[in-house]
């Protein structure tokens, strides 16, 4: 009975000395179709963590397995029973928007290393939820404007037929200025896309528009390079990341993609970050690695000026961002989403690897059209 | 809709088909001969890709790479067969069904734990690469038309194997009666072992051959596997022809109802809506296909037994 009650003491007293530090949750794809991008997110995370060298800040990384049910009991778990001060992690929109609008409404923060949704970006938005990322439509936005400068005038434009692959079309019908060649839906997660390929050849148009991130970008990108069709492609850095790009290999040479971040954006914390990522793991980051890194170099950047337990001074800390991003300057919007530089980039081949190389800036610092509508 | 789209739409729907029926075959022979429902089939298909994938890493032959994708896969579908499976043909459906997807489970989990969560290389071989122009004017990918070639050569030696061997007559006995082939004295444990770890070997060829064009991926499996369920239950249980007439007829249902569907729309509404509609309606068609066929023949066009 006395060892009990000195055992529950104990942990009463660890309690209260952990109360100081900062519990993070983070809730992402480890497991499953998409769970490279997950991970990515969490090696970029934790080695800012470590090379911090912060054990005041508790990271508790659990799977969601891409399923929206299990991130939302795993957020109630982590919000009630482990009481986390702030959260991050999570990939896939549909995720998100399970889990950050009932997390933010609990007073606990949540910081986006990827999905952005546009339903959180305008009316939706909310004072504890930061993304670091980008707002869903950017990358698309830029690839419609990118075609206008390459003087493209006839786009065939494809997307899975779900919420994200419909964002993605509008993003890029919203800048392009030119016609439709055509516009196709396909299914999320088909593989072959022969009769969509014969299609575009059948249209008649000068440029290409396709979104299709993860395992469909493979097939699609392969399968485009065998059929002999040599119209230009354009896409968001979805289908182009690093792990994608080892398993396309030279059949995207010479595809335009557009992203925020690339490895060769030259700036010491982006070359430090390239390094030093591809010695602990063994492979270079891509931008979901940069924007897990950048998402933790902020939180730090805010713990340094207050605890989350203070939230008004917490919220103010990172909206300044006051820190190195891979990506230069980083600021936030009014919405709380970057306003940032978007590049084209070229798949290049360095030697043996294929991997990007930044053609130009093809919008400069460019927030989102959805911030109008956010008043929080 | 000029007639090159049509004719390319048809081969593409023709390729699709005959590599349906390399994974529906095994399915059809397992579930008819052993009246075992193994949905760790898109597993074995999974395994074939990997395996290939990692051989032609390794060699850099893709030949090679087939070899080994048939063997990996007929390897696989033998363990399988021998420590689980055998427990299980007693079993109720049920059963059968929670064994083989905790099957499902440690082959995606066991498959990432040694190949990583990155999706791996593997493309065709330089000689198949490439477009050709076929008569008419029609630019076809030649490994496309090499994998029509093979589904074919192989749904031939199914053909071959089952109507002139012993062994496949023993098979077709198989899906007719278990108990009185067993009664004739017929090794029914070995022939099960066999029948399994061919199924598995097609499984996981097809998986090599239809990697090297797409994304050689934990969970790739998955998908066919579903699509291989509805040919079989088109093609009727147990029959290798009904395989091979419902994979064509699912292959072309789905390829080309992808296309046209959206146009027919077009005639009356307007263009995006269409566009919409039609391509939802489209990847609804193969079930619509099954739901028809299973009016007409409840089991199956070529079903030995309801």
């Amino acid at each position: 009975m006395i060892k009990k009650l000195l055992l529950s003491a104990a942990i009463a007293l660890v309690g209260t000395a952990a109360a100081s530090d900062v519990k993070v949750g983070m809730i992402t794809t480890l497991s499953g179709g998409g769970a490279g991008l997950g991970i990515d997110v969490r090696d970029g995370f934790m080695l800012a963590i470590t090379q911090a060298g912060r054990s005041d800040i508790e990271v508790i990384i659990e799977d969601d397995q891409r399923k929206p049910d299990i991130a939302v009991q795993l957020s109630d778990k982590m919000i009630q029973s482990e009481r986390v001060d702030v959260m991050t992690g999570i990939i896939w929109s549909n995720l998100a928007m399970a889990v950050v609008p009932a997390s933010t409404a609990q007073g606990v923060f949540y910081l986006s290393p990827n999905a952005g949704p546009s339903a959180l970006a305008g009316r939706g938005c909310h004072e504890n939820y930061f993304n670091v990322a980008w707002q869903n439509d950017a990358l698309h936005e830029a690839a419609g404007a990118y075609a206008n400068q390459a003087s493209f005038e006839k786009s065939f434009i494809l997307a899975p037929n779900y919420p994200a692959g419909k964002d993605a079309l509008t993003g890029y019908k919203r800048l392009f200025d030119g016609d439709l060649a055509g516009e196709i839906y396909t299914k999320l997660g088909q593989t072959d896309y022969a009769a969509e390929i014969a299609q575009i050849r059948a249209s008649g148009a000068d440029s290409v528009f396709f979104f299709l991130p993860g395992g469909m970008g493979i097939s699609f990108l392969k399968q485009y390079a065998a059929s002999g069709v040599d119209i230009p492609l354009v896409g968001p850095a979805f289908s182009f990341d690093q792990g994608i790009l080892g398993a396309v290999g030279d059949a995207a040479l010479g595809v335009v993609n557009t992203s925020q971040w690339n490895k060769d954006i030259d700036n010491p914390t982006n070359a430090a970050f390239v390094a030093s990522f591809t010695e602990t793991y063994g492979r270079l980051p891509s931008l979901y690695a940069s924007q897990g890194f950048d998402t933790a170099n902020l939180l730090i950047s805010a713990i340094d000026v207050a605890h989350p337990d203070d939230a008004d001074a917490f919220r103010a800390a990172l909206m300044a961002a006051d820190f190195d991003s891979t990506r230069g300057d980083f600021a936030f919007g009014s919405n709380r989403h970057p306003v940032q530089n978007i590049y084209a980039r070229e798949v290049v081949k360095e030697g043996d690897l294929v991997t990007n190389r930044i053609l130009s800036v093809t919008l400069e610092n460019h927030g989102d059209v959805y911030a109008a509508d956010c008043t929080r | 809709m000029s007639p090159i789209l049509i004719i390319e739409q048809l081969l593409n729907g023709l390729q699709f088909g005959v590599m349906l029926f390399l994974m529906a075959a095994g399915l059809t022979l397992i579930f008819g001969v052993m009246g075992l429902i193994n949905l760790a089939h898109g597993s074995l298909y999974m395994v074939g890709a990997f395996a290939a994938a990692a051989v032609a890493a390794a060699t850099g032959s893709f030949f090679l790479a087939l070899a080994a994708s048939l063997a990996a896969a007929a390897a696989a579908g033998v363990v399988i067969e021998v420590f689980v499976i055998r427990r299980l043909y007693r079993a109720a459906h049920l059963d059968q069904v929670l064994a083989t997807f905790a099957l499902i489970l440690i082959f995606a989990e066991g498959a990432r734990w040694v190949f990583g969560s990155f999706p791996l290389y593997f493309d065709v071989p330089p000689m198949l690469s490439g477009p050709i122009m076929l008569p008419g004017g029609v630019q076809y990918p030649l490994y496309r038309l090499a994998l029509i070639g093979v589904g074919l050569a192989v749904g031939c030696g199914l053909w071959w194997l089952t109507a002139r061997t012993r062994i496949g007559i023993q098979i077709r006995a198989g899906a007719n009666d278990r108990e009185m082939i067993a009664a004739l004295g017929v090794d029914i444990s070995r022939l099960y072992t066999v029948v399994f770890a061919l199924g598995a070997a097609l499984a996981g060829f097809a998986g090599a051959l239809v990697g090297a064009i797409q994304s050689v991926e934990v969970g790739m499996g998955d998908p066919v596997l579903i699509m291989a369920f509805v040919v079989v239950v088109i093609g009727g249980i147990g029959s290798i022809k009904g395989a091979f007439i419902g994979a064509i007829l699912v292959g072309l249902t789905d390829r080309l109802g992808g296309i046209f569907l959206p146009e027919v729309f077009k005639l009356f509404m307007e263009p995006g809506a269409a566009t919409q509609t039609g391509s939802a309606l489209a990847s609804m068609a193969i079930y619509i296909l099954m739901g028809v066929v299973l009016v007409w023949r409840p089991s199956g066009l070529f079903g030995a037994r309801a």
